[in-house]
């Protein structure tokens, strides 16, 4: 089987069983991280470059150890500190990495298609760690494999999300790759952060928090960006966490056990209350570690790919 | 330079031989009198083409183009009479910059080259520039675009006072506030996360101009519309008697919005790419009467200023060498609209709502023609384009219409080679 593609440019460019295998794949990868031994040989003599023009913590680390647990050689670039900084071009200067016969190019961008706009221009795999307001798919795959951890099937189950629709691009790839295995998806937010056209997605759009997350199987909460409330998005963060957050007497609308998530960094007591963020429901915690194991499954797969072909 | 064209089909006319004599169309004469005799086999002539709506980036940005390699592409695309925007460097805010325009036109000789001036100084949307200067120097028009005329008051003023001087006021219809985005707002661009553009923010700037000019009894001209929402109002206020007039671009009844799903920015221009519904009104509104002109809003980009991520690659693709052959497949050929109505649309009301006198093809007139291949289809190659531009996204397509022959004030601008 294996991946089509040589690039991992978004959820949208995947079939639901290249999907699955990217979760069947995971789950072995988690084997190896949670054993002893961190150190597996399927990216020896490989280079990957993570070349990030946003801030990261989670994406990145993630990343980093996914490919230094697979013994390549990795290295990382950011936008301040490189050649960016100089007014070189995003062409130029993944041209510039590609010719240090670079494998495996993980590239963060604040630009929607810029992934998409370099790939074609490179031999290196692309992977998308997130493109502007478009998808962010490693982690969508993460989300996906620690609902499947869990559910072990997508078939009928309910997720909802709230927040900042309009912006997100964790709320694209989820809506495009949870609708692909065969899930529903609702979303809420603020009529000013809610796109339009989002329906036709495959999202429904919900009335309220209640009614989204109403006899949901997961439920995740999306971080602000606080910054927006002075772009009058929203009013102020009080009238937010009121009528858009996630509280406990919501989350108890949810199915009973229904996994509560977030894609981090969260701003605590805006989307979700503290109490909500430790809850026994919540799986935040396990998400990162399901980071770098979806990573790793990614890696290895584009890696087998490349040697195929 | 006599020129005889034999065996053509020329609009209009039961006629199939042209003299042309010092410029004009003239009386037969003798074949042994003539610098050159062509025979057109069958082929078709129309007027020339005028575009009122161009950009040619001189001065100011000639490594996108020049006025000559803008008019040499405006030549091979049928066009005789062009009409450049304001939006170069320095501005075309003063009679210096329109004369500056006019001298490198005639020196280049590709085309009949009309500036249309700015509004304000600088295109700043503050201060009025100096039209009846302008209008004096040979500018034929006035219009802020690439930006709508700032403010309602701003608008009043220009209308006014162009209005001493009868120069019509183009503009370009946006509102700002909303328009922070790179594409059409809606599925698609939500689908791949570019900010999205309404087309609530062309309609409204459209309202406001239909409103100005019925309360002031003055005409404005539309540039560019691309919504239906547009159409729909400058229909109603055309049948109300205000004195409105319009023009579209062949982007706009030929692609929507759904092209930009893979971030090519050849598919980047403002107004963007609409909806399916929206092309339709496109349509209907060139078919009805209430669209006056096709324009080619010719935009060349240099490749740096495209090859970048889409939001930040420069609005806008180049038209000349499209612009005719796209009208004729997908309007004439679909049978919704005559070949005299397209040529209507491009070159008799565009001539009519700038007062240039252009399009007549009987005796005593300047014989400024193109003669187009209507019968067989050629397939649009970007890389035997005159302009600089390479940014269009119809390379490739299959087209009828092909002007191969371009004559202004008797003298043969373009020529295809057989």
């Amino acid at each position: 089987m294996g991946l089509k593609n040589k690039d991992l440019l978004g959820l949208r460019q995947l079939t639901a069983d290249e999907i699955m295998e990217i979760l069947e794949t995971a789950k072995m990868m988690k084997m190896v991280l949670m054993s002893g031994n961190k150190k597996t040989s399927h990216l020896q003599g490989k280079s990957v470059i993570t070349l990030f023009y946003e801030n990261s913590t989670r994406t990145r680390l993630s990343f980093e150890l996914a490919s230094k647990y697979m013994g390549s050689s990795s290295a990382n670039i950011s936008a301040t500190g490189s050649s960016v900084a100089k007014g070189e071009s995003l062409l130029d200067t993944a041209r510039t990495i590609d010719m240090m016969a670079t494998d495996i190019i993980i590239m963060r961008h604040s630009q929607s298609g810029a992934p998409h706009f370099i790939a074609p221009h490179l031999n290196a795999s692309i992977v998308n760690a997130g493109d502007g307001m478009n998808e962010h798919p490693t982690q969508a795959l993460l989300d996906m494999f620690t609902m499947y951890e869990k559910w072990g099937d997508f078939a009928g189950k309910n997720i909802a999300i709230c927040g900042d629709i309009y912006h997100s691009r964790v709320v694209r790839s989820n809506a495009i790759g949870l609708n692909k295995l065969g899930a529903n998806v609702s979303v809420y937010g603020p009529r000013t952060m809610m796109p339009i056209g989002i329906d036709q997605m495959g999202c429904r759009i919900a009335d309220s928090v209640e009614d989204a997350v109403k006899g949901a199987d997961a439920v995740m909460g999306l971080r602000v960006q606080l910054e927006r409330q002075h772009k009058s998005l929203f009013p102020s963060v009080a009238e937010y966490s009121q009528f858009y957050g996630i509280s406990p007497e919501m989350l108890a609308k949810a199915k009973d056990g229904a996994l509560l998530m977030h894609p981090g960094p969260c701003n605590h007591g805006v989307e979700l209350p503290t109490c909500v963020y430790d809850c026994d429901q919540s799986v935040i915690n396990e998400q990162v570690t399901n980071g770098v194991a979806v990573r790793m499954a990614v890696l290895y797969l584009l890696n087998a790919r490349r040697n195929n072909v | 330079m006599n020129i005889i064209l034999k065996n053509c089909k020329v609009l209009n006319k039961n006629v199939s031989t042209l003299y042309i004599k010092d410029g004009v169309f003239c009386d037969a004469f003798d074949d042994k009198d003539a610098d050159r005799t062509v025979d057109l086999e069958g082929k078709t002539v129309i007027p020339g083409l005028v575009d009122m709506h161009c950009h040619l980036r001189e001065p100011g940005y000639e490594y996108r183009e020049t006025i000559a390699t803008g008019t040499a592409s405006a030549a091979k695309g049928g066009f005789t009479s062009v009409c450049p925007m304001p939006n170069t460097n320095p501005v075309c805010d003063n009679a210096a910059v329109v004369s500056g325009i006019l001298k490198k036109a005639k020196d280049a000789g590709f085309a009949r080259v009309y500036p249309i001036g700015a509004a304000s100084k600088g295109l700043q949307g503050k201060e009025l520039a100096e039209m009846g200067l302008m209008k004096e120097a040979g500018a034929v028009a006035i219009s802020d675009d690439g930006k709508p005329i700032a403010t309602a008051e701003l608008l009043r003023k220009v209308l006014e006072y162009t209005s001493d001087f009868d120069l019509p006021v183009l503009n370009h219809c946006e509102e700002m506030t909303l328009a922070d985005g790179a594409m059409n707002e809606g599925a698609v661009s939500t689908s791949i996360g570019i900010r999205g553009i309404p087309t609530a923010a062309e309609d409204i700037m459209i309202a406001r101009d239909i409103i100005m000019a019925e309360y002031l009894g003055l005409p404005i001209h539309i540039c560019h519309v691309s919504t239906k929402g547009g159409v729909r109002m400058i229909r109603d206020a055309k049948a109300r008697g205000v004195k409105v007039t319009c023009e579209t671009c062949p982007h706009y009844f030929t692609l929507t919005e759904d092209k930009c799903i893979d971030y090519d920015s050849n598919y980047k221009m403002n107004p963007p790419l609409r909806k399916e519904e929206d092309r339709l009104a496109i349509i209907e509104g060139l078919k009805d009467g209430t669209i006056d002109c096709i324009v080619t809003d010719h935009a060349p980009h240099h490749q740096d200023e495209k090859c970048v991520e889409f939001s930040l690659a420069n609005n806008g693709i180049v038209g000349f060498e499209t612009a005719f052959a796209l009208g004729y497949t997908y309007l004439v050929k679909e049978n919704i609209i005559t070949l005299e109505k397209l040529i209507e649309l491009m070159c008799y009301n565009p001539s009519r709502i700038l007062k240039l006198g252009r399009g007549g093809l009987d005796i005593g007139d300047d014989a400024d023609l193109a003669v187009v291949d209507i019968d067989n289809e050629f397939i649009f190659d970007k890389n035997t384009m005159l302009t600089k531009g390479r940014n269009t996204p119809y390379d490739g397509y299959k087209l009828y219409g092909e002007p191969v022959l371009t004559i202004m004030g008797g003298n043969i601008t373009y020529e295809k080679l057989c």
